[in-house]
C-alpha cells in the first residue's frame, strides 16, 4: 500500500468530476491510499500568483502547512503530497521551492500564516503529480498486471499539456519537451498510442476567458494535430486542459470554421475500462464531446453526454472599438 | 601561544635572501612590495634572511642577476622569491640559482600575484597576506634538501593511439624521422572520421581523395607497426619508458594468408545495419572491411553478428575463402610492446541528437545527422551521393539545417563545437549543386574564422542559400498551415527580424555537435591524464603547450584535446611528433627529484594509497607487505602522501616538516613578538 496526503483542489468537485469519480474507481486496484487534506483550500490556479506573490503564496501555502500537520499529527508514514490537477501540483510545488530559494518569501509566508496558527517548513513535504506516483510509485507492471480488458484498437493523442513535466525541480520526468511516461502508460493499457507532437503544447490556459481568439488558435492547433493523426481521442493528466477542450471545442469549431468532435478524457478513466470498470462508473457522462463513437470501437458501450452540446456564445458587440497596435497585422503573419 | 619557543630547528646557519617581484603593477598595484620586502628584511633577520629585495620583473634578466650575485657575494643558502605560481617560473629562477652554483632545490617560489594580488582588492590586507606568504616560504625553505634531477635514458620508439587524421600524421612524421612508430586503431580500419566525409570544407577537396594516400602511407611504412582491430588495455613505467600492453582482438581471418580480395564479404549471408563507418544508413555484412579503401585491407568477422559464431552453422565464409585465411579459432592476442613516448589521438564521438527531443531525430523519419548526412551525400555511400529522403527515392525539394545542435546549450554541452558552422555551410552547398533544392540554414551566430573559410561562407550566400538566425524551437510534423501537410514544420523565431517563422522542408539535418568518446574518462584513466569538465582531455597550457599533457611523456592531438576542424587537427599531429622527436633526440631525460618515499618501517601495509596514484607509480610488495613508489614514476603530487594514515609516506620538496614549518611561518608563530624587541 502507498499512502500520500492528497490534494484534490477545486476543479475535482466541479469541472473535472470525471477525473475524480474514474480515480476513485482505481485507486483501490492500484494500492493508493489518498488521505485528503482537510480543510484544504484553492491554490490560486494560474492568475493570483501574477498579481502578489505574498498572498498568493500564502494561500497555496496554507494547503502544505495543513498537510505537514496533519503528517505529524495522525504519524502516517508519508510526507509525499499528491496533487492529481497540473496547475495545482505546479503552484504546490512551485511554493515549497521558491520559499527554499527566497528566504524573504519563506518568511512572509509564514508570517501570513502565523495568522491562522499555521506554519510551513519548506522542504519538509515532497510534491508530486499523480500521474508520477502511478509511473514510479505503483510501476507499470502493477498497471499491465490489473487490465482485464486491454483498450486494442483504440487510437490515443496523449497530452500533457505545459505544468506537469515543466518546470520539473526534482528531475522526475524522462524529458521536458517530449515525455514518454504518459504514453507507456496508456500502451500498459493496451491502447495504441500515436507520436502526438503536441503533447506538451499550451492549451490556452485562461485565455479563454481573456482572450478567446488565442484559446481558439491553441486549441485548434491541437484538436488539428490529434485529427491528423486519425486519434480516436485524447487523453490528459489536466483538468485545465481537458476543459479546455472538451467544453471549447465548438466555440473551437465556430471560431477557426472546422467540424472536430474529439472527446477529451482523463488518463484513469481509461485507466478504469482497462481494468474493467463499467463506463458509467468513470465519469463518461460527464464529457461533453460525445465519446461513444470512439469507444464503441473497443466494444464499451458509453453513456450519453449528460447535455446538450454547448453552443457558442453570441458575441454581443456593445463595446466600444479598441484602437490597433502597431505590429498586430504581425502577428499572423 | 606567542611566547612559545618556535619548534622549527635553529636557521643560525643559513643565509636566506628574499626577492620581492612587482610584476610591473600586477603584485605592485595591490601588493606594497617594498614594505613586504623591508618587512621581511627587519622581521626575519632572526629567520636566517640576509638580505631582502624587491624589484620590477624578476624574471627578467637582470632581476635574476641580482639573485645570482647575491649568492655570489653575500654566500646566500636558501633563495625565497615571491612572484608568480610556481607552474609559470619555478623552473626560472631555480635555474638561476644552479648558475650562481646553489642546488637549485633550495629556491623556493611562493606566489603573491594568483593567490594575493589577483584575488584579493583591499591593499592593506593584501599586503599583510603576502608578509606570511613569504614568511611561511622562508620557513619552509630551511627545510629544503639539495636534490639531483634522476636522468634516464628514452627510448625511441612511440606508441599512436587512434587512427584517424591527427594519429595518422603524427605517426607518418615520426615515421618519417627514421623512428619505430605503434599505431593502435580499434575499429578494423584506419581513417577515423575523415573516411566517412564527401566533401571537405572550405576547399571542397574529396575526402578520401587526401586521405587515403596517407593511410596507404602509414599501412606500408617500414617504421610504422599498424595494430588494428586492437586495443590499448594496460600503461606501465614512465616518461621515456612506457610498457603498454595491446589486445588484438581475434580477426577470425589469418592476415598471412589473406589477399583482400573480398569473396567472404560477397558470400556472406548476414547483412547488419553498419552504426559504425555508415552511421547507422547503411549496411555491411558479419565479415567485412568497413570500406573499399580499408587500411589494411583484411577483412574481420563481427562475432556478435555471425551465424556461425551464434548458431553454430554456415561457415561459408571460409568455403569460399580462395586462400583458406579464414580462422574461427583465433583468441585474443596480447602485444607487449615498449615505448618512450605516447600520442593519444582518439578523436570524438557525434553528440546525439535524439536528446533535444524537440527536434525530433529517431521519431521523425526525414530528420538526419551531419554524419548521416556525409554518407548520404558521399559517392561511395548507401545512395551512392543521391540525397534523396529517408524513403530512398524522394529528392528533397526544400531542406533545413540547423546548428548548434547540442552545442552552446546549457542542456547539453556549453561549448562550441567549431567545426558546424562550416559542415552546416558545406551541406548547403552539396544539397544546392546536386538537387537545386531550397536550402535554409539556422544558425545562432555564424563562425567563419580561418584561411579561406569566410569566404566560403560568402560563396554560399551568393548560392542563394537562405540563412535565418535564431535557435530552433522544435521541428514538427503537426501542419496546421496551408503548405504544411506532409512536411516538415521548423518553427523558429528569426532574431533579425524579430519575428516567429515556420518554415515547412521536406528534410532537415542536424548540425550535430562534436563530444568527447564515451570511454574518454576510463582511457584518460588508463594513460594517466585528466579530462576537463566537458571530458577532454586537459593540455599542460592552453596557449604555450597545446600538445603535451602534465604527465611527461604523453601527448595529445586532434579532437581528444577539444572540438577542431581537419587542418587543426592535422597540425596537432605534426606537432606532437615534432614535440617526441624533440625528446628521442635527446636521447635521456632528467626528471624532477620531487618524489614521495615510504618509510617501510611505518608502512603497515593497508594498502590505502596503491589505488589513488593517479600515475601508476605505486607498487606493492606481497612478501613484506609494505609498498615501494618507483622514484621514476612518480610525479610528486601527493596524494599518496595525504593518503597515508600512518604517515609513512613524505614527499621531498613537501615533508611534514617543511609543510608544519610552511603553516607557522604563515601564522606568524615564527616572529619574535614585537613588545620583547621593544623591551630590549
Amino acid at each position: 500500500m502507498n499512502k500520500y496526503l492528497y490534494y484534490p483542489g477545486c476543479s475535482m468537485e466541479s469541472s473535472a468530476r470525471a477525473y475524480a469519480e474514474s480515480l476513485n474507481a482505481i485507486v483501490d486496484q492500484m494500492g493508493l491510499v489518498l488521505d485528503e487534506i482537510h480543510d484544504w483550500n484553492c491554490c490560486g490556479a494560474t492568475e493570483y500568483v501574477g498579481i502578489s506573490l505574498t498572498p498568493a503564496y500564502s494561500l497555496i501555502t496554507r494547503n502544505l502547512a495543513l498537510a505537514s500537520a496533519q503528517a505529524a499529527k495522525q504519524g502516517n508514514g508519508t510526507n509525499t503530497v499528491v496533487a492529481s490537477c497540473s496547475a495545482c501540483y505546479l503552484n504546490l510545488a512551485k511554493a515549497d521551492h521558491f520559499m527554499q530559494e527566497r528566504p524573504l518569501l519563506g518568511k512572509n509566508v509564514n508570517e501570513a500564516l502565523a495568522a491562522g496558527g499555521l506554519h510551513y517548513e519548506p522542504g519538509t513535504l515532497e510534491i508530486r503529480h499523480l500521474l508520477d506516483v502511478i509511473i514510479n510509485d505503483v510501476g507499470l507492471d502493477a498497471v499491465s498486471a490489473a487490465v482485464t480488458k486491454p483498450l486494442k484498437g483504440l487510437r490515443v493523442a496523449p497530452y500533457l499539456g505545459c505544468m506537469v513535466p515543466r518546470p520539473d525541480y526534482e528531475g522526475r520526468w524522462s524529458d521536458h519537451e517530449h515525455p514518454m511516461e504518459l504514453d507507456r502508460l496508456l500502451s500498459a493499457l493496451g491502447a495504441e498510442v500515436i507520436d502526438f507532437p503536441l503533447k506538451t503544447h499550451c492549451c490556452g490556459g485562461h485565455m479563454t476567458q481573456i482572450s478567446p481568439s488565442t484559446a481558439f488558435e491553441l486549441l485548434g492547433r491541437l484538436l488539428h494535430a490529434a485529427d491528423q493523426y486519425h486519434a480516436d481521442m485524447m487523453v490528459t493528466v489536466c483538468p485545465m486542459c481537458q476543459m479546455n477542450l472538451d467544453a471549447y471545442q465548438n466555440e473551437t469549431n465556430h471560431a477557426l470554421n472546422t467540424h472536430y468532435q474529439m472527446p477529451v478524457i482523463f488518463f484513469t478513466q481509461l485507466m478504469g475500462l482497462a481494468f474493467g470498470k463499467p463506463a458509467t462508473e468513470l465519469g463518461f457522462a460527464r464529457n461533453l464531446v460525445d465519446t461513444r463513437p470512439a469507444l464503441s470501437r473497443i466494444g464499451v458501450e458509453a453513456p450519453a453526454p449528460a447535455g446538450p452540446p454547448v453552443q457558442p456564445r453570441k458575441v454581443k458587440k456593445t463595446g466600444l472599438p479598441m484602437p490597433s497596435m502597431p505590429g498586430h497585422e504581425e502577428v499572423h503573419e | 601561544m606567542s611566547t612559545e619557543e618556535p619548534t622549527n630547528p635553529s636557521p643560525d646557519q643559513e643565509k636566506i635572501g628574499v626577492y620581492v617581484c612587482h610584476c610591473g603593477s600586477n603584485i605592485a598595484g595591490i601588493v606594497d612590495v617594498q614594505e613586504v620586502a623591508e618587512w621581511a628584511g627587519e622581521r626575519l633577520k632572526d629567520r636566517g634572511v640576509v638580505v631582502s629585495r624587491d624589484y620590477k620583473f624578476m624574471c627578467s634578466s637582470l632581476g635574476q642577476e641580482l639573485i645570482e650575485n647575491d649568492i655570489k657575494d653575500k654566500g646566500l643558502t636558501r633563495v625565497v622569491v615571491a612572484a608568480c605560481s610556481p607552474h609559470l617560473h619555478e623552473n626560472t629562477f631555480r635555474t638561476a640559482c644552479g648558475r650562481a652554483g646553489l642546488n637549485p632545490y633550495l629556491c623556493e617560489l611562493v606566489s603573491i600575484r594568483e593567490q594575493v594580488s589577483w584575488v584579493h582588492t583591499d591593499k592593506d590586507a593584501a599586503t599583510t597576506k603576502s608578509k606570511a606568504v613569504v614568511s611561511g616560504g622562508v620557513e619552509r625553505v630551511i627545510h629544503h634538501e639539495a636534490l639531483e634531477p634522476l636522468v634516464v635514458p628514452i627510448h625511441p620508439a612511440t606508441l599512436v593511439v587512434g587512427g584517424g587524421i591527427a594519429g595518422i600524421q603524427a605517426a607518418l612524421e615520426i615515421a618519417d624521422a627514421g623512428f619505430p612508430v605503434y599505431l593502435v586503431e580499434r575499429e578494423p580500419s584506419i581513417g577515423g572520421h575523415m573516411a566517412q566525409f564527401d566533401k571537405t570544407f572550405p576547399t571542397l577537396d574529396c575526402s578520401a581523395c587526401i586521405l587515403t594516400p596517407r593511410m596507404v602511407s602509414a599501412g606500408g611504412h617500414p617504421n610504422i607497426t599498424l595494430l588494428t582491430w586492437s586495443e590499448v588495455t594496460r600503461v606501465d613505467g614512465y616518461v621515456g619508458n612506457f610498457t603498454v600492453t595491446i589486445r588484438k582482438k581475434p580477426r577470425y581471418v589469418n592476415t598471412d594468408l589473406c589477399t583482400g580480395c573480398g569473396i567472404c564479404q560477397e558470400k556472406c549471408p548476414k547483412k547488419i545495419i553498419d552504426e559504425v563507418y555508415e552511421a547507422g544508413l547503411g549496411y555491411r555484412k558479419a565479415v567485412y572491411t568497413p570500406f573499399p579503401q580499408a587500411v589494411p585491407r583484411y577483412p574481420v568477422i563481427d562475432r556478435e553478428n555471425c551465424t556461425y559464431f551464434q548458431k553454430g552453422t554456415c561457415r561459408a565464409c571460409e568455403k569460399f575463402c580462395p586462400t583458406n585465411a579464414i580462422d574461427f579459432t583465433q583468441q585474443d592476442e596480447f602485444v607487449t610492446v615498449e615505448v618512450g613516448n605516447i600520442i593519444l589521438a582518439t578523436g570524438y564521438d557525434l553528440f546525439d541528437p535524439r536528446r533535444v527531443t524537440q527536434y525530433g531525430y529517431g521519431r521523425l523519419a526525414n530528420v538526419f545527422t551531419s554524419l548521416e548526412f556525409e554518407r548520404l551525400s558521399n559517392s561511395a555511400g548507401p545512395t551512392n551521393g543521391a540525397i534523396v529522403l529517408r524513403d530512398g527515392v524522394t529528392t528533397p525539394a526544400s531542406v533545413g539545417i540547423i546548428h548548434c545542435v547540442g552545442s552552446r546549450d546549457r542542456n547539453f554541452n556549453n561549448y562550441c563545437s567549431v567545426i558546424c558552422c562550416m559542415q552546416g555551410l558545406k551541406f548547403a552547398h552539396i544539397v544546392k549543386e546536386r538537387t537545386g533544392a531550397t536550402v535554409y540554414n539556422f544558425y545562432i551566430d555564424m563562425r567563419t574564422a580561418y584561411k579561406a573559410y569566410d569566404e566560403f561562407y560568402q560563396r554560399v550566400l551568393e548560392e542563394g542559400t537562405l540563412f535565418v538566425r535564431g535557435k530552433v524551437a522544435e521541428v514538427t510534423d503537426a501542419a496546421r498551415l496551408p503548405g504544411e501537410d506532409g512536411k516538415l514544420i521548423v518553427q523558429v523565431e528569426d532574431t533579425l527580424a524579430s519575428v516567429q517563422r515556420r518554415i515547412p522542408v521536406d528534410m532537415v539535418i542536424l548540425s550535430s555537435g562534436l563530444q568527447p568518446r564515451h570511454d574518454a574518462k576510463e582511457v584518460a584513466h588508463l594513460f594517466g591524464l585528466s579530462c576537463s569538465a566537458d571530458g577532454w582531455y586537459i593540455e599542460k597550457h592552453p596557449k604555450l603547450d597545446p600538445v603535451a599533457t602534465m604527465t611527461d611523456g604523453i601527448f595529445i592531438a586532434g579532437c581528444v584535446q577539444g572540438p577542431k576542424d581537419i587542418p587543426s587537427s592535422v597540425s596537432q599531429g605534426a606537432a606532437a611528433a615534432a614535440r617526441v622527436l624533440g625528446r628521442i633526440q635527446q636521447k635521456q631525460i632528467a626528471l624532477e627529484p620531487v618524489r614521495a618515499t615510504v618509510d617501510e618501517a611505518k608502512c603497515s601495509g593497508c594498502r590505502i594509497c596503491n589505488n589513488l596514484c593517479p600515475f601508476n607509480a605505486i607498487l606493492f610488495h606481497e612478501d613484506r607487505m609494505v609498498t615501494e613508489i618507483n622514484p621514476a614514476l612518480c610525479q610528486g603530487c601527493g596524494t599518496c602522501v595525504a593518503a597515508c594514515p600512518a604517515g609513512a609516506i613524505s614527499g621531498t620538496g613537501f615533508s611534514n616538516e617543511q609543510i608544519l614549518a610552511q603553516i607557522e611561518g604563515l601564522l606568524l608563530l615564527n616572529l619574535q613578538p614585537l613588545h620583547a624587541t621593544a623591551a630590549d
